[in-house]
Formats: C-alpha cells, structure tokens, sequence
C-alpha cells in the first residue's frame, strides 16, 4: 500500500513538477522567433480578452438592452468588431503555424487544441449571432436548423430556442474556449516554440 | 457624437462572379487576412544584436 | 553550415542560440492595440440591429401571404407540417445514404403546426363566427378538415391578393372564418404572445412563432432575400446592411452554391458530412501522410525564418 503513490502525488508529478517556471513565463526565445508572423497568437488572445469584458458587459445589462440604449449599442458594435478582428488574426495564426509545419517535434497536440478552439469559437460566434434577438438572429435561426437537424443535432440543439443559445453563449462556450486556450498556450510554453523546417528532414 | 461615424446600414455591394458573390464587408475582412499574412511575412521583425546570447 | 545549427532534433529542448523577448510586454501591448482597434471601429461603424419581424408585421404587411400561411397549416401543406423529425413525423427528413440520421434523432420538439399555430391561439377569440367555426372544425374527421382547408387554399392561390374569399357553395366550411379569425388576432400582436407563451408564460423559446414566420411563402424569405440572406446567396456569410458577416464560414457557404449539394433535397446533410470530413483532416493534419508535407515543399518557411537561414549559410 505504502508503494502506491496517492492520487494528489501523481497529479503534482504529472503537472506542477512539469515545469519550471522559466519554463511557464521565459524571458527569451530561441533566436529564430524573429517574425511578426508569431505576434498573431497572442493578438487572438487579446482579441478574446475584448469579447469576454464587452461580453460581460451586455451580460449585465441583460439581452435586451442593446436595442434600447446607445451605451448598449455601443458595447454591442465593440462585441461585433471585436470578433471580426478575432477570426481575422486566429486565421493569420493559422496559416503561419501550417507553414512553419508547427506541429513537429511532438507539438501535436499544440495543434490539435488550436484547430479545436478554432472550430469551438466558430460554434461561439454562431451562438451570438443567434442571440441578438433582431431580425438578423431570426434569419440565422430559421436557416440553420435545417442544417442541425438534418444530422441530427436539431433535436438537442433547437436553434429556435433563443433562452437555450443564449446561456450556452455566455456561460459554457466562453469557459470552454478560454480553457482551450490555456491549455494550448501551457503547451506552447511546454515545449517551446517550434524550430525552423531543416533542409531534408521535417519530422 | 456621430460626425466620424460611417453609416453602414444600407444595403450592401457584392462581388458576383460565376457562383461567387461576396458583399464588400465580407471582401474587406478577408482581404484583410491576406495582407496581415503577406505583411507578417515580408516586413522585417526588429532585432537587436546585444539581445543575443548563445 | 555549423554542425550544432544543421541538425536540431525539434522534439528536443532548444540549446541554441536564444534572444530576449517580453512575452508580457507583448500581450499588454496586444492588449492595448486590439482594445483601440476594436473600440475605433465600433466607434466609427457602429453596428447593425435591425427589428426582429413578428406576425404582427407579417399580417400588417403581407396579408394575403399571412392567410394563405395560415390555411396551408390548417392543410398540411407548410414546411413546418411536413417536416418531420424533431417536429414530427410527417416526413423522412434528410438522408445520408443508409443513415437516416435526422429521422433515428426523434421528434424531440413536437409541433402540430395546424393544432399549435392555428387552433390552439384561437381559443381565445370571442367572436361567435370564430368560437362556432372551431367548433365544426374539432367535430371534424381529419380527412374532411384536409379537403375544406385543400379547396380554401386552392381558392386563395387563384385569389393572389385576397385575404377572404366568399364559399357559396360550402366547399370551405369553417376554414375562411378560422384564417380570418387568426389573421385579426396577429394584426394586433396577440398572436406573437400566444405562440411564444404557448408553453411557459415567460418565454425564452421562440420555436413556434419563428417556424410559423419560416413557413410564410414571400414575406419572410422576400425580405431575407432583399438583404443577401438566403442560402444560395452565400447568405450564410452575410450580415444585414453593408456590414462584415461570419466570412469565416465561406466554406461552408460554398457547398450550397454548387452541384450536387445546390439541387440535392439532401444539401444540409451533405455541407454537414462534407465539413465534418474537410474538419476532421484539418484536425488530424500532423498525421496526414501527403499533407503535412506541403509546408515543407512550398518553402513558405524561407521567408518566416529568413534571418535564421541565412545566418546558417554564413
């Protein structure tokens, strides 16, 4: 019995004891990130950090009250653009990670949480849109639930149900987005950022 | 409060060729991504030699 | 070339040559340009909010539209009766090959668009020709309500513009007075609550009222079409007035524009299967055999780590 590690043992082994704190929060980089090619990650988070404080913002003034008061309407445009620069800056960091073939070196799963939080915001975009409770979010719901309910999805996902989105929008999508992001980012610090493509091996 | 505001509340323009038809915004977003790209790529990254140590 | 430059295994730890970098003051600088940005652009464009339609609206503006609606609900005909799954099981829905997956899903929202949409809101009319016509038309057999609210809409479909139309010979039965009782109570607005509270009196689900408004012929899809929003109009990309939509769905927007998804009845469920498949590889790219090559033979790389190469040769 004494062998055995205890449960809180191995989960400190197997995260904390990971890593060095140079290694979570370095103050230098391998010599080769020299590119504003690599400030398109950090640009996506900060594009995020944006949608969650406007977000939070029309969150406490309830969903209705951005048709009502400028104030609102205001928040509601910095919501809108900031998700257009969002996708704007994800897709530049998306190209430049496939090009430098990123996912080399046993970062993988760097790529695997990327393109995951990029199908997740796709998914959180789309919630919003549906929870504008205009004619636009209408449009959007009537339409798109030919297509969950053609595979199925329909059934659970009533895009009709504007209560249904809208708590899916502000509470799990934001909270599993930002957790798919903290992991892919503990990941990049993890094992550092990828080296250049070497003539004649890029494995 | 509105003197440098732009109204876009009009109906929109598209790009139409063949199956292809795309409104002016939606062009203007994407065109963005291609140029971020472009210039991420060509613009030089400012370095300094006294940052470095091997 | 340097030896210890050529050959760095990328599952190793770096031991090269290292530079400082700020990764803090890169994010709070991020942080602050994204926030400028985002904040001058709202400022400057604002953004678009145009009123959601409601029946009201639909009966105000489109009258004949409303009605001719309101009989094809009583006689099956609508999208929304003969949909099937999850509203009911009036049709197969959309197949995949074998997999019925539409249909294997259940009706799981149950709607009986002529009972919920029609019937039901008219329970509280007054009016003795209303009260009366209801009255027939519950004592009815399903068959006979099929070939009164069939000859009503046929009628209507010969009559573009009318709104009611005489039954001198009794063809109709309570159908003209059962169309025209909903049509008075949309015009008011009451119809909007009714359906919306149908089920709960503080509404959050719009299912029933927003299918009703979907099952209109003109009003509804006339006025998305007038803004760019239909299916084959890449309108699922598309946002109302002259703003920016979700252009980063033009993937899947593309499918619908072209065969075999644009005239297939099965389109939803092939865009579906197709973007699943095109996710998955996108997905799984670092495992892809031929793929994950192409960065390495477009050398697109040359150019991002330009600096590090030449440094090398040198």
């Amino acid at each position: 019995m004494s062998s055995k590690k205890m449960w809180t043992t191995r989960v400190r082994e197997s995260t904390l004891e990971k890593f060095e704190p140079e290694d979570l929060l370095p103050d230098r980089q391998p010599a080769y990130v020299a590119s504003w090619i690599y400030i398109f990650g950090v640009a996506t988070i900060a594009a995020f950090v944006m949608l969650v404080i406007s977000g939070l913002i029309l969150t406490f003034e309830g969903p209705a009250w951005w048709h009502t008061s400028s104030i609102g309407h205001f928040f509601n445009s910095i919501h809108l653009w900031s998700v257009e620069l969002f996708f704007v800056f994800m897709v530049v960091h998306l190209w430049g990670k496939f090009w430098m073939a990123a996912w080399r070196g046993r970062r993988w799963m760097t790529w695997i949480t990327g393109v995951i939080s990029f199908f997740a915001s796709i998914v959180t975009g789309f919630t919003g849109y549906l929870i504008q409770t205009n004619f636009d979010s209408q449009w959007i719901a009537t339409q798109a639930k030919d297509s969950f309910n053609s595979v199925g999805i329909g059934a659970y996902f009533n895009a009709l149900n504007t209560g249904q989105a809208m708590l899916i929008h502000v509470s799990l999508l934001p909270l599993a987005l930002g957790g798919l992001v903290v992991w892919h980012v503990i990941l990049v610090r993890r094992k550092g950022v990828v080296p250049p493509i070497e003539a004649g091996g890029s494995e | 409060m509105n003197l440098l505001s732009i109204d876009l509340n009009h109906p929109a323009h598209y790009l139409t060729a063949g199956p292809i038809s795309v409104s002016y915004g939606n062009l203007v977003m994407i065109g963005l991504v291609i140029v971020l790209f472009v210039v991420a790529l060509v613009l030089p990254f400012p370095s300094h030699d006294d940052d470095e140590r091997s | 070339m340097s030896p210890q430059l050529s050959k760095h295994d990328p599952a190793k730890k770096w031991d090269g040559p290292t530079r400082k970098y700020d990764l803090i003051k890169e994010f709070v600088i991020a942080l602050v340009v994204v926030g400028l940005l985002a904040i001058s652009l709202a400022a400057l464009f604002s953004s678009p909010d145009e009123p959601a339609l409601t029946l009201k609206s639909w009966a105000i503006a489109d009258a004949p539209d409303f009605v001719a609606t309101a009989t094809g609900e009583l006689a099956g005909t609508t999208v929304s009766a003969g949909y099937g799954a999850p509203y009911n099981t009036a049709a197969e829905g959309q197949v995949l090959g074998p997999l019925k997956l539409q249909k294997w899903a259940g009706v799981r929202i149950p709607i009986n668009p002529a009972d919920d949409f029609v019937i039901a809101p008219l329970a509280i009319d007054n009016d003795p020709a209303v009260v009366s016509a209801i009255a027939t038309w519950k004592a009815a057999s399903a068959d006979q309500q099929g070939k009164w609210a069939n000859a009503y809409a046929d009628a209507l479909s010969k009559a573009p513009k009318a709104t009611t139309l005489p039954d001198p010979t009794g063809a109709f039965g309570p159908v003209p007075a059962i169309a025209t009782g909903l049509y008075g109570l949309a015009r008011t607005g009451a119809l909007d609550g009714l359906l919306a509270a149908g089920d709960t009196p503080l509404p959050t689900n719009f299912t029933k009222p927003l299918l009703f408004l979907a099952d209109s012929g003109t009003y509804f899809p006339d006025y998305a079409g007038a803004r760019h929003l239909q299916g084959d109009q890449w309108g699922v990309m598309n946002e109302t007035g002259s703003y920016p939509g979700q252009s980063w769905l033009w993937l899947y927007s593309f499918w619908y524009q072209i065969d075999p998804f644009k005239s297939s009845g099965n389109a939803d469920v092939l865009v579906m299967a197709t973007m699943t498949i095109l996710s998955l590889a996108l997905l799984f790219m670092p495992f892809l055999p031929i793929l994950r090559r192409v960065p390495e033979w477009i050398p697109i790389h040359r150019i991002i780590w330009r600096d590090w190469y030449r440094r090398k040769e040198e």
